[in-house]
């Protein structure tokens, strides 16, 4: 009976590991061919051989993508846009959430209406559009900074955390002796709030490094456009601006396309390699956010 | 007696604005810290709020923030009318139902399977991986389909080609689109989305599975009678939320993915508000069929909570 029962168990188990599995490779697999396509001997990628590992070795794809200068550009646009903006949005949210969690400051009801609205009702792009262009930020950096410089939803979270880890003796201990309310938050509260910044800090800055859509709204001038639109016209509108002032016919087609490949390895290769460490904070983010519900 | 009563009323309130008064005051540092944010909100939501009384105006750009003759229902009417209307309404609905359809179950699937894993290591991996393709960019997963799926080099086709059938132009072909669309989401998401089952299941009492053992259940006993149950509210409330959200669909994957070819199934809502409002400088005709498509939403959500408060006294507020 219980011998029965093991083999049961075993192939529920086999099923189980099974399914994972063919998750893990459905998950993975684009990534690997998208690495292995880059990394190949050009002449492999024109011959459609690939379907996995990487066959024969080559980086000129990378050499000629370096090169070009349209591709450092959007890619300092981008580090900008992610530093400043995510300076902008911590400082913001922290700032906002910290009155917010106080059970003595009787007017945080008032706010806290008044944010949870937004959450429901929004104007809708058109009239974000107008108020963009009327507040004279059209083609200019802030234009995708300002517009979205909190978010309701982090605001929340940090507001949980707050109300669940500064235990409200403690503030109170720091009004007697004399710390007024900013310096409170400065230097007893922030401190205590490291989990918190850094989730706030990752959830933004992964936000930024990946957003398009605003760019394309409001930011017409090149020189001022992040890497995802400049991902966007090589992949998706097929532009040769990739291959720069190749003149080489022969070397232009055979790098055509690995270059689309090399181009999404070097715009996602830092998201992948900071994800396996900071894993932890984003799982983090999302159970304190499910505590409110 | 009634005067009196009344006297006291105004009191009590005079009190009680006295008190909030007293109490801001005391709290003015707090004041001082929100107030950016209050101000961030008003400039960035409240404004762009109060503009869409452009959707029943006249807009011109160059006169004020939000001025223009008003015209009533005038935009509203011209929209129904179109051509355009059913079938955006059509591909909106279809889009996220079949999304709500396939992509819904997975993550709970996902997650109830990893919940059986007793091997904490590839556990961990699994979750991990999976993880990962939420915190890619839209433009990298649907960059990724354009050169999967390209007729002349993508690997799907070069698939199809050595099997010695003729290759398949996807991303023109309006069969394809929504496949595609809710495919690359579920990839995209399934990993990520199963966080909030895990969290549910980890909630649950240990006692239970102890019990039902006891009682003789078998390991898919114990997840169909213990696990399932026990996630049930937390699965009511996220499709409550989904079904609230079956006519609204983002722009933001959509207008890399579509072009004129598909259109006739990918065209939504919020991509012709798009085109016409921000590529046509159509303000106010656009902001009036973003206005309908807000309120629309709204009112699903709020009907969807009301039945699920009746039926499963579970709801959202």
């Amino acid at each position: 009976m219980s011998f029965k029962k093991s083999i049961g168990e075993r192939v529920y188990e086999a099923i189980i590991t099974f399914i994972l599995i063919i998750a893990m490779t459905i998950t993975l697999y684009p990534f690997i061919y998208v690495f292995s396509m880059s990394i190949s001997d050009p002449a492999e990628v024109a011959a459609q051989t690939v379907w996995l590992l990487p066959k024969g070795f080559s980086l000129d794809s990378y050499k000629i993508a370096f090169e070009n200068p349209d591709l450092w550009r959007s890619y300092y646009n981008t580090l900008w846009y992610t530093v400043v903006g995510t300076t902008l949005n911590v400082f913001l949210t922290i700032i906002g959430a910290y009155p917010l969690s106080r059970k003595n400051f009787q007017l945080r009801h008032f706010f806290m209406v008044v944010i949870a609205i937004t959450m429901f009702f929004s104007g809708g792009l058109i009239p974000m559009f107008i108020l963009v262009n009327k507040l004279g930020l059209y083609n200019t950096r802030w234009a995708v900074i300002l517009p979205g410089a909190v978010s309701a939803w982090n605001l929340i979270i940090a507001r949980v955390f707050f109300q669940s880890t500064i235990p409200d003796s403690l503030p109170e201990a720091a009004k007697l002796d004399g710390c007024s309310d900013i310096g409170i938050l400065f230097r007893v509260v922030m401190p205590l709030s490291m989990p918190i910044i850094a989730v706030l800090t990752l959830y933004y800055a992964v936000g930024h490094w990946n957003s398009y859509f605003s760019a394309l709204l409001y930011l017409p001038d090149q020189k001022l456009q992040p890497v995802q639109i400049y991902l966007m016209k090589v992949l998706i509108e097929q532009t040769e601006e990739a291959l720069g002032g190749l003149e080489d016919l022969g070397i232009r087609s055979s790098l055509a396309a690995q270059m689309k490949y090399t181009i999404i390895i070097i715009v996602v290769l830092p998201i992948l390699c900071v994800y396996p460490f900071l894993q932890k904070y984003f799982v983090k983010g999302v159970m304190i956010g499910a505590i409110k519900e | 007696m009634k005067v009196s009563n009344q006297k006291l009323k105004h009191e009590l309130k005079l009190n009680k604005f006295n008190s909030l008064y007293k109490n801001t005051v005391q709290n003015k540092y707090l004041l001082i810290l929100i107030l950016p944010v209050f101000i961030y909100y008003i400039i960035f939501h409240y404004l762009p709020m109060y503009g869409v009384l452009i959707a029943f105006k006249n807009y011109r750009p160059g006169k004020g923030l939000f001025a223009g003759d008003w015209v009533g229902f005038k935009w509203f009417i011209s929209f129904f009318k179109s051509y355009y209307f059913p079938r955006l309404i059509r591909n909106t609905f279809l889009l996220s139902f079949y999304g709500l359809l396939w992509g819904f179950p997975v993550p709970i699937i996902f997650a109830l399977a990893l919940n059986e894993v007793k091997n904490s290591v590839f556990k961990r991996t699994v979750q991990t991986i999976s993880y990962l393709p939420h915190f890619i960019s839209v433009v990298v997963v649907v960059g990724m389909m354009f050169n999967f799926l390209s007729p002349t080099s993508g690997i799907i086709n070069n698939f199809i080609k050595s099997m010695g059938k003729e290759p398949i132009s996807f991303l023109n072909d309006a069969r394809w689109f929504r496949t595609l669309y809710i495919s690359s989401g579920i990839w995209q998401s399934f990993g990520w989305d199963s966080i909030v089952y895990l969290a549910a299941i980890a909630g649950i009492d240990p006692q239970l599975y102890e019990a039902s053992k006891i009682d003789g259940c078998n390991r898919i006993q114990q997840v169909l009678y213990v696990t399932i149950p026990g996630i049930l509210p937390t699965i009511i409330i996220l499709l409550i939320l989904r079904c609230g959200n079956l006519l609204s669909v983002g722009y933001e994957k959509i207008i890399l993915m579509y072009n004129p070819a598909t259109y006739e199934v990918a065209d939504v809502i919020s991509t012709y508000v798009y085109r016409r409002g921000i590529i046509g400088a159509e303000y106010s005709f656009s902001a009036a069929v973003g206005l309908f498509n807000s309120v629309v939403n709204f009112i699903f959500l709020f009907l969807v909570n009301k039945i699920s408060k009746r039926i499963a006294e579970i709801s959202l507020w």
